[in-house]
């Protein structure tokens, strides 16, 4: 309809007839300032948003610590028996927070029964004092040969695994290894209830057996073997 | 109605002005002609006075009672936390080791320390306590219906958002309970299918309870929430006073004209 006339209601600003329009053309000035002025502004705005959520999330979520071995004294201080608690610092650079107590005792070949998974040769084992309830500190209780849970009452018995009470799963336990005549503590692991590692270990409460392996991902903060 | 006042003695009494004699204007008087003057010249400017006619002169129904004042006594209750915390944060040292000590040395040796502290902490107590009953009103006043329901969502939001704070707050004086309770609550938090474990990781600042977990918690606690929580006092307060209050549910509906057929 370009022969002059002009219709208002024409998507074509040819054919309404403004100044400058070419054939085809059905963007506006108007229009096309207004898209250019608010993608700029949102430009702007991502420009500072997208980084900031960057800074806050990223390395919470993706910086893997390194990781670190911590000598606790020589393999004849532990027992077969018992546990002997040692201190270890968790996390470097903040105190007395950071500092946590694992009860070690030397590896039993009657109650620890699945077989060292290839490549380990663990003499030690190392568990974690963090309930699996919702992550407050066991206390093992050399009378009853059980952890104790001060919080909601959860119970695990020699080996960590549950006895009673409301956690999820046995108790984390740490990798060991000898070196130089000195049992070293590294980095924490999570095991299920046939004691499967779980080298990306679990927040507590986290579920390891059946569907709960899946449901609860391992995660990328966590320290890579 | 207006008193009549006690007579004066005639020495006391205010002597009529002689003819010709100007008024002499009293300072008062010019106080309060400043006064006067300068809310002309920003009203003159801003067209407030509109704003706050609007906003203070509302009509209530008939019934309003006691019940009415949960939410400002909420609002009050924000206002204090807000003002204590801000001084509570000159004192305060958001870190894991010095965290303890400062939060130590405000209740034991600063001036009015342990009362501005009281405040916060007890005050937060009294808001929850204040933001649930004023919801339950509303609830059971039913002035959640139409037209307000935004009111009651914004308000949800609202209760979620002192909530969080309540939480993040619990942390910072950075003793054994507020660390367990940290540690339980973000427990908590990593038990949500799939994406449980990285908020968890979110919250923390990493896999464990690090150095920046307390500087987050914090940055959220008096930053990031209190933002969020005076834009939507802001829009709470608005609606209110654009949709204006419900009457009770026991208040009978009545008619200007009385005639029965107006009752509904």
């Amino acid at each position: 309809m370009a022969d002059g006339r002009i219709d208002p209601e024409s998507k074509y600003t040819l054919d309404r007839g403004m100044p400058g329009a070419f054939e085809g053309e059905t963007v506006t000035r108007r229009r096309f300032m207004n898209v250019a002025a608010q993608g700029a502004g949102a430009v702007a705005v991502a420009a500072f948003v997208l980084p900031a959520l960057g800074f806050a999330a990223g390395s919470a979520l993706f910086e893997r610590p390194p990781v670190t071995w911590q000598a606790i004294g020589p393999p004849d201080d532990f027992r077969k028996d018992t546990y002997i608690p040692r201190v270890i610092t968790e996390t470097p650079g903040i105190g007395e927070v950071g500092k946590t107590t694992v009860y070690v005792r030397r590896r039993d070949d009657a109650i620890d029964a699945p077989p060292n998974p290839p490549g380990y040769d663990e003499q030690i084992i190392a568990i974690s004092t963090r309930c699996m309830h919702l992550g407050c500190p066991v206390r093992y209780v050399e009378a009853s040969q059980r952890f104790i849970c001060p919080c909601h009452g959860g119970v695990y018995d020699f080996r960590g695994f549950v006895d009673g009470g409301p956690p999820v799963r046995p108790l984390d336990r740490f990798y060991t290894r000898i070196r130089s005549g000195q049992v070293e503590i590294g980095p924490r692991y999570s095991v299920n209830s046939e004691f499967r590692r779980f080298p990306s270990y679990r927040d507590p409460a986290q579920d390891l057996d059946g569907i709960g392996q899946y449901i609860y991902p391992g995660r990328f903060s966590t320290p890579k073997q | 109605m207006k008193l009549p006042l006690p007579p004066l003695p005639s020495a006391l009494q205010p002597k009529p002005k002689r003819p010709g004699e100007e008024e002499r204007v009293k300072p008062l008087d010019q106080v309060k002609e400043a006064g006067i003057g300068t809310v002309d010249w920003i009203d003159e400017r801003t067209s407030l006075s509109g704003a706050l006619r609007w906003t203070m002169f509302r009509k209530v129904p008939k019934g309003t009672n006691w019940f009415y004042t949960l939410g400002s006594a909420t609002l009050f209750a924000f206002l204090s936390q807000a003002v204590t915390g801000v001084f509570l944060a000159m004192y305060y040292t958001p870190s894991p080791v010095e965290a303890y000590e400062s939060a130590r040395h405000i209740t034991n040796d600063v001036f009015l320390g342990e009362f501005v502290r009281g405040m916060h902490k007890w005050g937060s107590t009294v808001m929850v306590i204040l933001i649930f009953l004023h919801m339950g009103r509303v609830f059971f006043f039913g002035a959640y219906k139409y037209p307000r329901e935004l009111s009651w969502l914004t308000g949800c939001v609202l209760v979620i958002l002192t909530m969080v704070m309540a939480l993040t707050g619990y942390l910072l004086p950075f003793d054994q309970r507020s660390y367990w309770a940290t540690i339980v609550a973000v427990n908590i938090t990593g038990t949500g299918p799939f994406v449980g474990p990285f908020l968890a990781d979110f919250m923390r600042g990493g896999a464990a309870f690090g150095a920046t977990t307390l500087s987050r918690f914090y940055a959220i606690h008096m930053l990031l929430v209190p933002g969020g929580i005076i834009a939507l006092i802001g829009a709470h307060l608005y609606l209110v006073a654009r949709l204006g209050t419900t009457a009770p549910p026991w208040m009978k509906p009545s008619s200007d004209t009385g005639h029965l057929e107006d009752r509904v």
